[in-house]
Parts: structure tokens; sequence; C-alpha cells
């Protein structure tokens, strides 16, 4: 076990899988010899050459869909996009291409790549450096949406992302690049796709969260604690395909939920998560469900501490549907 | 403007050199442009006596698809948009999986989920495609660099239209191929016509083979409808892939002779007059022209082997009819590798309530939750 930070657990995924598998090539705009823009490909032409971790011109279309070609001839891309904002060239080769070429060629055809690309708010980064886009990916089917929120979770979730058959959005918490440390264990392992994690138990109100939100959540719960609510809080950390059985038992075990996230609400991924309890577990419900979520507006600026949902908020829903 | 490369002129006379083929692949070549326009013969007439829904003919560009497909060799690629089934036929696509893929059956390789005319050959390199225009082209491009890292010698010829020369995947992979010198082919088929546009509405440029000079590479435009030329111009093109001297882009300037598609009139927005001189320029007669000048075939040549051609086609119509649609379960199949459990889920709710209501179809039951 060595402690390491999110950024540096995602650098040594990269690095463990490259040593394992010749195939493994790393590609982007200055994920190169700089090592990209938060240093997560940091070394990796050194080590690898520059035949497989390379720069490429500024072409988000070009990135993604040339990681399509590679994967459909044999190689197993893992590309970056610089930050999630910029994705949207892609979203045609995502959406129409690598999610939909198993499918549409009757499985003769595969596209196991990964797309790593750091999203969300907390860096003054604005409109164009802040945004959490998951649910525009987690609504399309053939694409795996994964989140780590842990050193932990980040490398044995990307490693399991490079192993997957199928094509994987992997999405990086950059708020937590730096700012979360956790012992993170030696050489390869790989934390399954699809399941939930238990951040804490407690009996009193569920709440589900991703990404940068987890340790808000945290910290909210042990406040919460303070005044006797026990919170049950479970990082789903894969968005699609999503363990819906874990997330029903979790609801089902209290009976109040809050889902926080930081896009906006509307058509959100708490929307999905409300809607399954709706459907599968409404008898079992003390409280109405409730999202702590983004605002429906472009992402801000100078504001963004409000616009993202902090332990304050968290704490009033949580307090609000104890007491329901 | 670029000079426009010619063998033969439009009566089928020798206007430059006839390429080193042995008589018996000229021969050849002249059977596979003739099989591709009688294969849009019969689908036609399938689609319009509605036993197939969709159709996307290349007649007209018989000499385009035949002449390019040609100099590629068995560990080739073909990355292709709608028009170059008939291509993949020559490079070993079956007729067999062409028209299952046509009637959407159990037969057909993408089990019946990609609407008609969406072939693929995976024995041949020739992958499945979606209908967005252009985004083939990266693939492509990203498919030829793992080819060049593995040192497999394979070259991949890339098709699309005119209309595709401005979509984002024509820039971006062509400027991937130039930087990273990948072992492609780009081939633009200019056919004329992008549904109803005009290719000389879709560029400022004087020419689309100009464009490949802003990407570092050497561009040449071809007389798509004289196959000779389009043979030798594409063999320049993949020899000097294969020997590591980059990409390049040849233009193919031919004409689109029907619609778009069977779904399309294209009376609405192109002139008679139009059509009938690009029908006096036909690839066919000009090359038939050429073969019995050459004593290569005679005057009777072309008629019986379209009977034969026509007949073989009609035995395997005849076989494929036959066969059934997929069963249910493949709804969900293929998404991921294995079908989660919420698309098992999915799909057996969706078989309870038809077996509920009385209109169960026969599937192969329910999935195991």
């Amino acid at each position: 076990m060595t402690t390491l930070t999110l950024l540096q657990a995602v650098n040594e995924a990269l690095h463990t899988k490259m040593r394992e598998d010749e195939r493994v090539v790393v590609f982007g705009e200055d994920v190169g010899p700089k090592g990209g823009v938060f240093l997560a490909t940091e070394g990796l032409t050194q080590e690898f050459g520059k035949q497989r971790c390379f720069d490429t011109p500024l072409s988000e279309d070009g990135i993604v869909g040339a990681a399509v070609g590679m994967a459909v001839n044999g190689l197993l891309p893992v590309c970056e996009i610089q930050f999630q904002d910029f994705i949207f060239p892609a979203f045609d080769q995502i959406v129409s291409e690598a999610a939909k070429l198993r499918y549409r060629s009757g499985g003769q055809y595969t596209a196991p790549m990964v797309i790593r690309t750091p999203y969300g708010g907390g860096i003054r980064g604005g409109l164009y450096h802040s945004q959490s886009g998951e649910a525009y990916f987690a609504h399309t089917p053939g694409l795996k949406v994964v989140i780590p929120s842990t050193p932990h979770d980040a490398k044995g979730l990307l490693i399991a992302a490079i192993e997957d058959p199928d094509p994987v959005l992997f999405l990086e918490p950059k708020a937590l690049y730096r700012s979360v440390k956790g012992e993170v264990p030696e050489g390869s392992y790989s934390v399954d796709l699809s399941t939930v994690r238990t951040v804490r138990e407690g009996s009193d109100v569920t709440v589900f969260c991703y990404g940068a939100m987890v340790p808000v959540c945290e910290k909210a719960a042990a406040k919460a604690a303070e005044g006797g609510i026990e919170s049950h809080v479970i990082d789903l950390r894969t968005l699609l395909p999503l363990d819906e059985e874990a997330v029903l038992d979790a609801a089902r075990s209290t009976g109040r939920v809050v889902v926080v996230h930081e896009a906006p609400r509307f058509c959100g991924y708490g929307a999905e998560i409300s809607a399954l309890i709706a459907e599968n577990a409404i008898e079992y419900m003390e409280a109405p469900v409730r999202r702590v979520t983004g605002f429906d507006t472009p992402f801000p600026n100078t504001l963004e501490h409000h616009y993202m949902p902090d332990e304050r908020r968290v704490l009033d829903a949580i307090e609000g549907v104890a007491s329901f | 403007m670029a000079e426009l490369q010619q063998i033969l002129d439009e009566t089928g006379a020798l206007v430059g050199e006839v390429p080193d083929l042995s008589d018996e692949r000229l021969r050849e070549l002249f059977q596979h442009m003739l099989m591709i326009r009688s294969l849009d013969g019969r689908m036609l007439k399938l689609q319009r006596a509605g036993r197939v829904g969709f159709v996307g003919t290349a007649t007209g560009l018989e000499a385009s698809l035949v002449g390019a497909a040609a100099p590629l060799l068995p560990q080739d690629w073909m990355w292709s948009g709608l028009r170059e089934g008939g291509a993949a036929i020559t490079r070993g696509l079956p007729m067999s999986e062409y028209v299952a893929q046509m009637y959407c059956n159990s037969n057909d390789t993408a089990k019946g989920r990609q609407m008609c005319n969406h072939f693929q050959h995976k024995e041949s390199n020739y992958p499945s495609w979606s209908s967005v225009i252009g985004t083939q082209i990266t693939h492509g491009v990203g498919a030829a660099y793992a080819s060049a890292r593995r040192g497999d010698d394979a070259v991949h010829s890339i098709h699309f239209g005119d209309g595709a020369s401005s979509s984002s995947g024509f820039h971006s992979g062509m400027n991937l191929a130039g930087v990273w010198q990948t072992p492609c082919v780009f081939v633009c088929i200019d056919n004329g016509w992008a549904i109803s546009v005009k290719s000389s509405e879709q560029t400022a440029a004087e020419s689309y083979s100009d464009k490949a000079e802003a990407y570092g590479m050497p561009g040449v435009t071809v007389d798509g409808n004289d196959v000779l030329a389009v043979y030798v111009e594409m063999k320049t093109a993949v020899e000097r892939a294969r020997a590591k001297g980059g990409p390049s882009l040849v233009v193919l300037k031919t004409y689109r002779m029907l619609g778009h598609s069977s779904s399309d009139d294209p009376s609405k927005y192109r002139e008679d007059e139009e059509v009938e001189a690009w029908a006096q320029c036909d690839p066919l007669d000009r090359y038939e022209s050429f073969l019995i000048a050459r004593g290569l075939i005679d005057a009777n040549e072309r008629s019986a082997q379209e009977e034969a051609i026509v007949a073989e086609i009609d035995e395997v119509i005849h076989e494929q009819e036959a066969a059934p649609p997929f069963p249910l379960r493949s709804l969900v199949e293929d998404v991921y590798s294995e079908v989660p459990r919420h698309l098992r889920l999915q799909f057996n709710q969706f078989l309870e309530v038809a077996e509920r209501r009385g209109d169960a179809t026969p599937g192969d039951g329910a999935f195991p939750l």
C-alpha cells in the first residue's frame, strides 16, 4: 500500500496497464512529454515512448474517432479529452459509433476503449472548465460511465475500464485530483464496474452521490450524525450500467432518500435514481426523494460555490427528509 | 484546376497507357462492374415489390468502386459509406450475405439491426459503418495507425462521398493521417450530388483534390467512369501507403445516375439533360468498347454474362427470402458483451406483457435474472 492522490492513482493505473499490455496506447492533447494539463499522464511518454503515449492535433472528434478505429483493429486505446467541457465535438463518435458498434454489427465488431476526461466544478474554471455532463452519456446504451471518488477506486476502476470489452467513459472529478489522498494497493487490481460503494452505514437517511460530491456528502453526514441522524451514504461510482438492486436495497433500508450531484437538476442523473425508487420501492418510502443539485443554468464562475451543492445544502436535505 | 486523369476517353478509345493486368483480370473488372449494375437492378425491383425497404444504388459508379477496390490486397481494409457494397463483394463479401442484409433476416451477420444496404464483412476487413456521414474517416485513420504500429503491412482504403468532404470527420481524419503519416488512402467519390445538393455547392475549392495539399499529402482527380484510370491512380496511392510513403487523396469524378436512394425522386432537383449527358459517359459502355476493340470479349458477351449474373442473384434471393427474422431476444443482446441485468429485466417485463395480453411472439423465453 502507498498513499496517493486521486491524480497519482490515475497515473499509476495507466503505468500499470501499459506495462502489462502492449496493446494499450494513450493519446490526446498535451498528454505526451508534458504529461497532460493536470499531469495525469506524466512520465508515460518517457517510459513507453511516443509510439504508445503521444500528443494529437487539437481535434476531439478526431481523437475519439481514431480511438474507435484503433480499437476495431486490435489496440486498446485510452484517449484523453482535456476537459469534459470540450468533449462535445466527439459526442457523435461516442454516441453514434463507439457505443453502437457492437450492436449494429451483430457483435462482429467492438470498440473496447476508454475515454478519460476531467469533469466538474470547484476550480474557478467558469462555464467551460467545470461542467458535469454525465447525464448526456448515461442516456447512451452501449456505453459504460464510470466516476471514481477515491484514489483506491480511481486506480481499480480505471484498470477495470481498460480491461472491459466495451467502451467506457471515465469521468475524473478534477476537484478531487489533489485534494483527496488514500491508500492504494501496489500492482494490478480492479474494482468491478457496476457496483456501488458504501461510504458510510446508517439507518435514518440514504444519500446517493458520486464523484466530487462524495466528500461533501460525507461531511454533511458527519454533521447530521452530531444531531442524531445516521446517514447511509452510497457512492454510485458506475452510473451506467447502474447496480439498480443495490440502489433499491439502500433506499428501502431507510425509506428516506437524498440524491446529490453537481450537474443541473432537470433530466439529471438524480431524476433516474428518483424514478427508479418511485417505480420499485415507493411502498418503503417515508418521505419524498430530495435532490440537491446544481442550478438549471450554465455553470457560473465567481458564484460557483453557491451553484455546487455544499455541506450546508446537503445537511438541510438530510434533516428535511429525516423529519418529514 | 486539377488535371483529370484518364486512360479511356468517353468513347472507350485509349488516351493513356493500359495498366499491366492480365487479360483475365481485365475481363474480371468488367464482370465485377456488370455484377454491381445487375445487383442494383434486382434490388430496386425487390424494393418496388415491397420485399426490401431501401436501396442505395451504385449505378454509374461501377468503375469507381471496382477500380478502387482492385489494387487492394487481402490484408487491406475498406472503410465505407452507402454505396460500396458491390466493391465489398469483389473483395469477398458473399452475395448471400449481401442479400441477407438487404432482407435483414436471420442470415444477416448484423442480426437485422441495421436498415438495408448497410453491409459488413469481417473476413475481408470491411467493417460495419453507420449512416452518419463522414464518421468512418477517422476510424480508418485510427485503424491504419494500429496496422502501422503492428507492422502488419495493411493499407486502409477510406471511402466517402463529395458531401462527406464537408463533414468534420473529413478534416479531422485527413489532418490526423497527415500528421501521423498513416498507411491509408482517402477515396472521395464525387458523384455530383449529396442527396439534392450539387457537388459544386459543397465547396468553394476549385477541385476536391486541391484539399489534399492543406493536409500535406498528394491529391489527384481521376475520371471515375474510367475503370483503368481509377485502378492505376489507386494502385499508386495504395503502393505509396504500403511503402510507408504516407496517405493520399484520390478523387473519383463520377455521377450518381439514380436517386440518392429508392426513397428519393431526383427529378425534383436536377435536369434530365445533365443525366443524359452523363449517360453518354457510362462506365460499362466505355469499358466494354475497349475490351471489344482489344479482342478480349465479343459483342454478345455482355448480355450473356448479365444473364448468368442475374440468374445467380435470383437464386440467392430465392434462398434468402425464406429465412426468418432474428429472435426477439436479440433486441437486448450485443449492447454490451454480456446482457446486463437491467436489460434482462426490461426484456422479461416486455415478454410478460406480451404473453399476458395474448400477443406473444415466439422468442427464446425470458432471461434468468
